[in-house]
């Protein structure tokens, strides 16, 4: 009776050949979603052979054998003459025994099918299967897995092309950053060439720390130690420039210090309080960097008491509206969300009026970051 | 009139500590001394700070108490207590620092992927954060009914107010500070007292009736094998209990990198041999005095009074209430930040928003050990913070060991220690606290049971290997990664993501 209910429960034959290829597949993969190196071959082929049936199967790039699975490896040397004719006609091709000669007696690797692995129109690589006799059956089974592969190859390409406008943004962080503030940096720096030649080349070699920071390559998330000495770095060229109308207060909690944060998270919302404070006026601006210990959590404010802004201004920077001029807002607000999830994005209180405070908040620890 | 002393010291220290705490951040206000305040902690400050959270009431009353009671066997508390860093300054201090973990079910989530484990760990950390805070409340209530003559009750609720007060308004704005002056406090409040003694008794010559008795300079425990069985238990508990501690733990993340975690490490193994060298003035000079052993935990509180009456005994007895009770403070605020963190984070704040999360957390981390305090009888406060020491050695030292030094470690495996290691030692530890004594086997279940770290810590160690060795399969895929991060010196060029 049991049995019965069970078989029932997982419904007939076919149901169930068709729950054993999916899961098959999904064995697959996961490897197959990082692309199609010697690795993810090796690591993905002993399923498809098992979604196959085949007695050997192999994956290929287009110049030559990746990985090979099953019985008969001795073939796959002979695999790269299959392939360029594969990739010639472009379609899932068959090969007979005249193009797999053997002399081990009982080898079952004596006809193939090679089918081409097709992503955004470029053939990347091949499924070749062996078997001792060809069926259309098998070309027809070959065909819809190289199919399925490819699929997973071009998933894997949006993987990667994600992960590389994720990179192209913080470059363009960087390259944001630049122009003002270069212009205007080394134009301060020029004022003083002949008044004060001293000063002129300590702020020339601030500047220069400064730039090899913000363009240094590797790595997305460092100290906040490292982050605010940038920022110092940045704030005397500032005051290069604007002398005593710029005033600075930082009060830091040690414990921090060591805290990884995103890179360039903290240092453009100073350049924003800066300008805001101070651009425009024609009075001294303040602005104050708090760094705290909240247990599990870092908190960051960036105050000033510039001109302040319109929330609903804000509120479109953060959406992603990148024709305000808030630098880097919208751009740090969603880096701080994709590094530690939706309840650490960027808080910020501004009034018309009434200056503006931006509060970063970090967790000490979250899985994957590492400055 | 004997009460002035005591009170005045306890205010003193109350308000030094919420005064530093409030200062303690660094302000500049000129660009130039950013480069000061945006410095890391020094080696020298952050080990200050870690031997003022970690001397806590057993090591300021319950060390000289014990041995004034039982003689030179207990010296193994303070010789462990302190080569307990020695051990993690060998194996665990740099690693841990640079695997980026602030807590220890942050480290037990990034070495094995898994949130299972977290669980767990979470759970070791509150358990082992209220056995440690027990004692404290308790010396609490012993100090301020031998300094002020107050109900035992007053003791732990005052402590647990303040804690609860300066932790959960979020009060103490840098503790690094607080807890360097705390060290500094504790042993100005130990050393100068004992000095004064020490002189006034050179000069009396006085030698108690069992000063010199033999048994009591016996290092090691009564009734040949139990006693033996005794000591080393407590010898494996205390140098494997430290690097579990989740208040220690915590410390190592504000170094920088894994160099200054091991200089910390050693300037702490300085900090605290200095000061575990003047408990035992206390005891022998306890022992010279003829004081009673029956009041062992408040021994250096009255010892001042025993030796010198008048106004130097009770200034030096309001000097070391002084540094009795920033004991407590350091220890129990320390401890209750890291119980509170840890409920905040994997329990109050998925159900309520995030103050009033860890305003609860902390109301909880705190309310429940000083209930425990105020109903359980008095156990001995370093004996309750040795069975702490017992639980933290056979659940995380596998784990931290194991984790940074094998990298076949897997979540099933690691689960599968804490469990036998946590569920041996807790078990143990309630039945001690429970005072069951049953007498079975000669006394040797009692003794088995009463010091469980010799057969849990190999039992955890056992489990997580063989469990690991079975779930290979499973070992989390960037392990080796993993490791190279731990191992690899900063200096070293390396892509750490």
């Amino acid at each position: 009776m049991a049995r019965m209910w069970r078989r029932k429960h997982l419904g007939s034959e076919a149901d169930r050949a068709t729950f054993r290829t999916l899961h098959q597949a999904s064995l697959a993969a996961p490897a197959l979603r990082g692309g199609l190196t010697a690795e993810s071959a090796e690591r993905s082929v002993r399923h498809l052979r098992a979604l196959l049936g085949t007695p050997a199967i192999a994956l290929t790039d287009t110049a030559g054998c990746l990985a090979w699975d099953g019985a008969g490896d001795h073939h796959a040397a002979q695999v790269p003459p299959l392939l360029t004719e594969t990739l010639d006609r472009g379609r899932t091709r068959g090969f007979d025994r005249a193009d797999l000669p053997c002399d081990v007696p009982a080898c079952e690797v004596r006809t193939a099918v090679v089918s081409p692995l097709v992503v955004e129109e470029r053939i990347v690589g091949t499924l070749a299967a062996f078997a001792p006799y060809p069926t259309a059956g098998l070309a027809r089974a070959v065909d819809e897995v190289a199919t399925w592969v490819s699929g997973q190859l071009a998933l894997a390409e949006l993987d990667l092309s994600r992960a590389r406008l994720a990179e192209a943004e913080v470059r363009a962080l960087r390259a944001q950053i630049s122009p003002h503030f270069i212009y205007n940096s080394l134009g301060a720096i020029a004022s003083f060439v002949r008044t004060d030649p001293d000063r002129a080349r300590e702020l020339l070699l601030e500047f220069a720390d400064f730039t090899r920071y913000s363009f240094r390559r590797h790595g997305d998330y460092t100290t906040l130690a490292e982050e605010l000495r940038s920022i110092e770095r940045y704030l005397l060229l500032e005051q290069a420039r604007f002398g005593d109308r710029l005033q600075v207060r930082l009060s830091v909690a040690p414990e921090v210090l060591a805290v990884a944060v995103p890179f360039l998270c903290v240092q453009p919302l100073v350049e924003n309080a800066v300008r805001h404070g101070l651009e425009g006026v024609d009075r001294v601006g303040h602005v104050t960097i708090t760094a705290r210990d909240r247990g599990q959590d870092c908190l960051i404010e960036v105050e000033d008491d510039g001109a302040g802004e319109d929330p609903e201004r804000v509120r479109r920077a953060l959406a992603g509206d990148t024709a305000l001029d808030s630098v880097g807002l919208g751009n740090v607000d969603a880096r701080l969300r994709a590094s530690y999830g939706d309840d650490y994005g960027l808080v910020v209180e501004t009034a018309p009026g009434a200056g503006t405070k931006v509060v970063v908040r970090v967790p000490k620890f979250a899985a994957g970051v590492s400055a | 009139m004997t009460q002035l002393p005591g009170l005045v010291a306890v205010v003193l220290v109350s308000l030094a500590t919420l005064a530093i705490g409030s200062w303690g951040l660094r302000v500049s206000r000129t660009t130039s001394d950013f480069f000061v305040a945006s410095r890391t902690v020094r080696p020298g400050l952050n080990a200050s700070a870690i031997g003022g959270e970690y001397l806590s009431a057993a090591s300021f009353l319950g060390v000289a108490g014990l041995l004034l009671t039982f003689g030179a066997e207990m010296l193994w508390y303070p010789i462990g207590w302190t080569a307990g860093y020695l051990v993690l300054l060998v194996l665990v201090a740099a690693p841990l620092r640079r695997s980026g973990a602030y807590t220890l079910p942050d480290f037990a989530e990034a070495r094995l992927d898994s949130r299972r484990v977290r669980h767990v760990c979470s759970v070791l950390v509150v358990a082992i954060g209220w056995l440690y805070l027990l004692p404290q409340f308790e010396g609490a209530g012993l100090t301020l009914a031998a300094a002020l003559d107050a109900p035992r009750w007053v003791g732990p609720v005052v402590v647990g107010l303040v804690v609860l007060v300066s932790v959960g308004s979020g009060g103490m704005r840098s503790i690094t500070f607080v807890q360097a002056f705390q060290y500094w406090l504790k042993l100005t409040a130990l050393l100068v007292p004992a000095a004064v003694l020490l002189v006034v008794w050179a000069g009396d010559r006085v030698s108690g009736p069992s000063a010199t008795a033999a048994d009591w300079s016996v290092p090691l425990g009564d009734g040949g094998a139990q006693g033996l069985y005794t000591t080393y238990s407590l010898v494996l508990a205390t140098f494997l209990g430290t690097m579990g501690l989740p208040h220690v733990v915590v410390r190592f993340y504000t170094n920088p990198d894994g160099r200054a975690a091991r200089r910390t490490t050693l300037a702490v193994l300085a900090l605290l041999g200095v000061f575990y060298l003047l408990p035992p003035v206390y005891a022998a000079l306890g022992r010279a005095y003829g004081a009673e052993p029956a009041a062992s935990d408040s021994l250096v509180l009255e010892l001042p009074r025993l030796v010198v009456p008048g106004l130097v005994g009770e200034v030096l007895t309001g000097m070391v209430t002084a540094g009795a009770f920033a004991a407590f403070l350091s220890t129990s605020s320390g401890l209750a930040i890291a119980v509170s963190g840890v409920l905040t984070q994997d329990v109050t704040s998925k159900r309520l928003p995030d103050l009033t999360a860890f305003r609860v957390a902390t109301v909880v981390a705190v309310a429940v050990p000083l209930t425990a305090a105020l109903l359980l009888p008095d156990f001995g406060v370093a004996r309750a913070v040795g069975l702490a020491f017992a639980v933290a050695a056979s659940t995380f030292c596998p784990l931290l060991v194991l984790g940074i030094w094998w990298r076949g470690l897997t979540a099933a495996g690691a689960v599968a220690g804490l469990l036998v290691g946590g569920a041996g030692s807790v078990a143990a530890v309630g039945w001690t606290l429970a005072d069951g004594s049953s007498g079975w086997g000669d006394g040797w279940v009692d003794v088995v049971v009463g010091q469980p770290a010799a057969w849990s810590v190999p039992l955890a160690f056992a489990a997580m290997v063989l469990v690991s060795r079975a779930t290979a399969s499973r070992a989390p895929a960037h392990a080796l990664r993993f490791m190279v991060r731990l191992h690899t010196p900063e200096t070293v060029d390396l892509d750490r993501s």
